[in-house]
């Protein structure tokens, strides 16, 4: 496996040139997994992209670098300390640096050359290229270059290309994989992807790093696909308009940030109130309040199971992974419109903006939920039955009215302040819960599946600890395995309870400063931790770092 | 009269209360238009207002505080066939839902908006809302508002509404010509309805209003803008009541390529080959 670091100032193509890079990698067979890096501005300070390339799949980044592409010094003072022994600097002879590892070449040179200074990135993209063995074919190159760039620039791009490979001599083998027909996509595409295949009709949203990219995905296939993406002024008339949209029949949802997201509470709790299936995305980012824009974090997990004022039935799922935010999506929207509740999916910066190769996905492998047709006669929207869910109908769809309240109210939709109704209303509603809990994901056990030592974790800590735990039990001595929750609200007990007695010691790893995942397992379970592998300075885990500092703790 | 009936429920209202005139000239317009229950959604959000959706034999919305703005363009959006009437006052459409309000007025969507503005807040027992007039005393305005009344309608034909109209609870026929005219209007329709508060406003009373308002008659000409903001601007002594501007314009319906051609989004669902193709383009 190898990793590249292209960095440089916001504005100079970073993100860009790793885009092109990533696919033309892949292209070649490699398993790709690509971090992104980013500052919360448009121009200056400093980006990069790690791009983790080779036969297998990579599940998460790397810190230790085979290459950087400086596209200027700031990058190779930044990073220079992670370059491995034998890896390289690749640079324009303008960079100053003696670097014993740097590879100048003259891409601006080159670039003027070709006729323009500002395909000087597809040089390095070349070069980098030839340097790890990587083959281009021309074809290749001009159909992703064409996706990339504006068509009459393509031409000068590959040939820009073509000329890095040139310049340099390959310095790595090359080990081809078989992921040239897999999908290379970040987790909010993923994200996306799911909603579009369980039928939203309606997504509005205010604009929220790193949520952003859902509506926009949705956006750019929304002519085509038929379905509504509103930009609400604010956050709030984001949720409420998804409510609206959903109470009217159609397939709603938003997305957002934490932020935003404390903004939608008070709706969040109408949708449990008013009984409305609506999807919440919350792509978290550092908090509080603006916290680190661009970064990640899992810092939201006790906010979102509680927030509302009241008491609300709602299921949050933390997304894992490229291919279960994709599933799990289409699964929230089911889950939504079968229970009539809110459900709530819990990604992060650091899933939403890396890409991955994963195998094609599969959008008819979870059917779709077809509600019942409730009895007929005398209808109420807010039916007491027997399982607490009552028939929905759709205003405007038959003759029965259809009615969405948020006070408390009869079985009408009416206001309603008596205590028996109270009760038996919060009782019908709550009641929802036990329900739902029947049909929960357990969490996925990596590594060993009777371990010594059991690492907890959950959402886009999933691969980190997948490699966490290969690494750790490849050393031999103990048995190490993770448990990683994909539902988390209501939290499924069975395989925790199962395998935290013979386990040694339990270790949380999240990505927060209190644990918040141990202390859920504590209050719902009793069950308590030993220790936290805690990070929340805005940047991921990797497993590497995981596995280090579970040796170092002498776990 | 039409062949459909609208019952309405007891309210929770006061007596004389200018809501129960509205909810009876919004009885009779429904009948009159021969509008099918089913076919109409009434929303409201929070407030003595936007208990409307309770009171009255329709699908009913009853949302948050300020919200109900956002949910009934949203519900328009997802089955364009509901004929969608919000009820809000001025506390829940021009301050709570202030934002909502404004860029309601930018989307154009094809509702009508019945605020009913009594200058003051109902529910929570007579502070002064958006619309009070300088120096009203309040409970909380101890020593009279000292901020300026926020002025909807020159607000509404600034923000790009179509069809920006008055009219008073005190004028049964008034309102329900009003009424009809926003709900038969194509694109967004604001009527601001003034309307007493018997109980915590004591200053503009019924009296207070019957005095002042005049009906604009033909020498208005509606369709100019200008001219419909200086109408607007008239409140005092005299106050206009009557459509002050009315001109169509394409909605957003009518804009929207997922739904001009009459597209429901209602129990819609998604050309799973599309999906198939999305994948492609990610290989």
């Amino acid at each position: 496996m190898y990793n590249l670091l292209i960095g440089g100032a916001a504005g100079q193509g970073v993100d860009t040139t790793a885009a092109i890079l990533e696919r033309l990698i892949k292209q070649s067979g490699c398993g790709v997994f690509t971090m992104r890096d980013l500052m919360s501005r448009i121009r200056g300070g400093h980006n990069f992209s790690r791009i983790r390339f080779g036969a297998g799949a990579p599940r998460c980044h790397s810190e230790s670098l085979d290459g950087i592409i400086a596209l200027n010094e700031e990058t190779i003072a930044i990073h220079r300390e992670n370059l491995r022994p034998g890896g390289f600097i690749l640079c324009d002879s303008a960079i100053k640096t003696d670097d014993e590892f740097a590879i100048k070449l003259d891409m601006a040179a080159i670039a003027q050359e070709l006729g323009n200074a500002r395909v000087a990135g597809s040089v390095a993209v070349g070069a980098a290229l030839k340097l790890f063995g990587i083959p281009m074919s021309t074809e290749e190159a001009y159909s992703i270059f064409r996706k990339s760039v504006k068509e009459e620039h393509v031409d000068i791009n590959v040939k820009a290309a073509q000329a890095g490979y040139n310049a340099v001599p390959q310095k790595f083998e090359h080990t081809a994989g078989e992921a040239s027909d897999q999908m290379l996509v970040s987790g909010n595409q993923t994200l996306a992807m799911g909603a579009l295949t369980a039928g939203v009709q309606f997504y509005s949203a205010y604009p929220m790093s790193p949520s952003t990219s859902i509506m926009e995905y949705l956006a750019a296939k929304s002519g085509e696909a038929g379905i509504v993406v509103e930009q609400a002024e604010d956050e709030i008339a984001g949720i409420n308009m998804a409510l609206g949209a959903s109470y009217a029949g159609a397939r709603a949802m938003t997305g957002t940030s934490g932020g935003g997201f404390s903004l939608k509470v008070e709706a969040l709790g109408f949708a449990g109130m008013a009984e409305l299936p609506l999807v919440v995305a919350n792509v978290q980012r550092p908090g509080p309040s603006t916290g680190l824009p661009t970064r990640t974090e899992q810092s939201d997990l006790k906010f979102v199971i509680s927030a509302s004022q009241g008491e609300i039935p709602r299921m949050v799922i933390a997304l894992r992974h490229h291919e279960d935010a994709f599933y799990q999506t289409v699964r929230a929207f089911n889950m939504a419109e079968k229970y009539q509740i809110p459900v709530i999916l819990l990604s992060d910066q650091y899933l939403a903006d890396s890409t991955a190769t994963i195998p094609v996905l599969d959008p008819r492998r979870i059917a779709l939920y077809q509600p019942e047709e409730g009895p007929a006669g005398d209808y109420a929207r807010y039916r007491f039955t027997e399982n607490g869910i009552s028939p929905r109908k759709l205003p405007g769809m038959s003759k029965d009215l259809v009615a969405a309240d948020s006070d408390e109210h009869d079985e009408y939709g009416h206001i309603a302040e008596g205590s028996e109704m109270r009760t038996r209303m919060m009782n019908k509603r709550m009641g929802k819960m036990a329900l739902l809990e029947e049909e929960l994901l357990e969490p996925e056990v990596l590594g060993d599946s009777a371990p010594e030592v059991l690492l907890l974790g959950w959402g886009s800590m999933y691969g980190p600890l997948e490699e966490a735990v290969e690494l750790l039990n490849q050393k031999g001595g103990k048995r190490y395995g993770a448990l990683v929750f994909g539902d988390i609200w209501p939290l499924p007990q069975k395989l925790l309870k199962k395998m935290a007695p013979s386990a040694k010691h339990l270790i949380h790893v999240e990505q927060n400063y209190t644990g918040q995942l141990a202390a859920l397992i504590s209050e719902v379970t009793g069950i308590k931790t030993d220790a936290g592998i805690l990070r929340y300075d805005g940047r991921q885990l990797s497993g590497e770092e995981i596995a280090d500092r579970i040796a170092k703790e002498g776990f | 009269m039409g062949q459909y009936e609208f019952n309405t429920y007891e309210t929770a209202w006061c007596p004389g209360c200018g809501n129960l005139g509205i909810l009876s000239s919004l009885k009779n317009t429904l009948e009159e238009l021969d509008l099918n229950p089913q076919d109409v959604l009434v929303v409201g959000g929070i407030g003595q207002a936007a208990k409307m959706p309770q009171y009255i034999r329709t699908n009913s919305f009853c949302g948050l505080h300020g919200r109900g703005e956002s949910a009934a363009v949203a519900a328009k959006i997802a089955n364009q066939k509901l004929t969608v009437i919000l009820h809000t006052g001025d506390g829940d459409g021009y301050g709570e839902g202030g934002n909502h309000f404004i860029h309601n007025l930018r989307r154009n969507i094809d509702i009508a908006h019945f605020i009913h503005n009594n200058q003051v807040y109902g529910l929570t027992k007579g502070q002064a809302s958006p619309t009070a007039d300088e120096g009203a005393v309040t409970g909380v305005q101890v020593d009279g508002s000292i901020n300026i009344p926020f002025n909807p309608l020159l607000m509404a034909i600034a923000g790009g509404a179509g069809f920006v109209a008055r009219s008073f609870s005190g004028r049964p026929q008034h309102l329900e010509e009003m009424m009809k005219r926003a709900i038969l209007f194509k694109g967004y329709a604001m009527v601001d309805i003034l309307q007493p508060c018997v109980s915590f406003n004591k200053v503009n009373t019924f009296s207070w209003y019957n005095k002042r308002v005049y009906e604009l008659d033909d020498s208005h000409d509606a369709g100019n803008r200008l001219l419909a903001m200086e109408r607007a601007m008239e409140f005092g002594e005299r106050i206009p009541i009557g459509v002050l501007y009315e001109k169509e314009q394409p909605t957003y319906h009518e804009k929207h390529r997922s739904l001009r051609e009459g597209q429901i989004l209602a129990m819609r669902r998604n050309d799973l080959a599309l999906v198939d193709k999305y994948m492609q383009e990610m290989i």
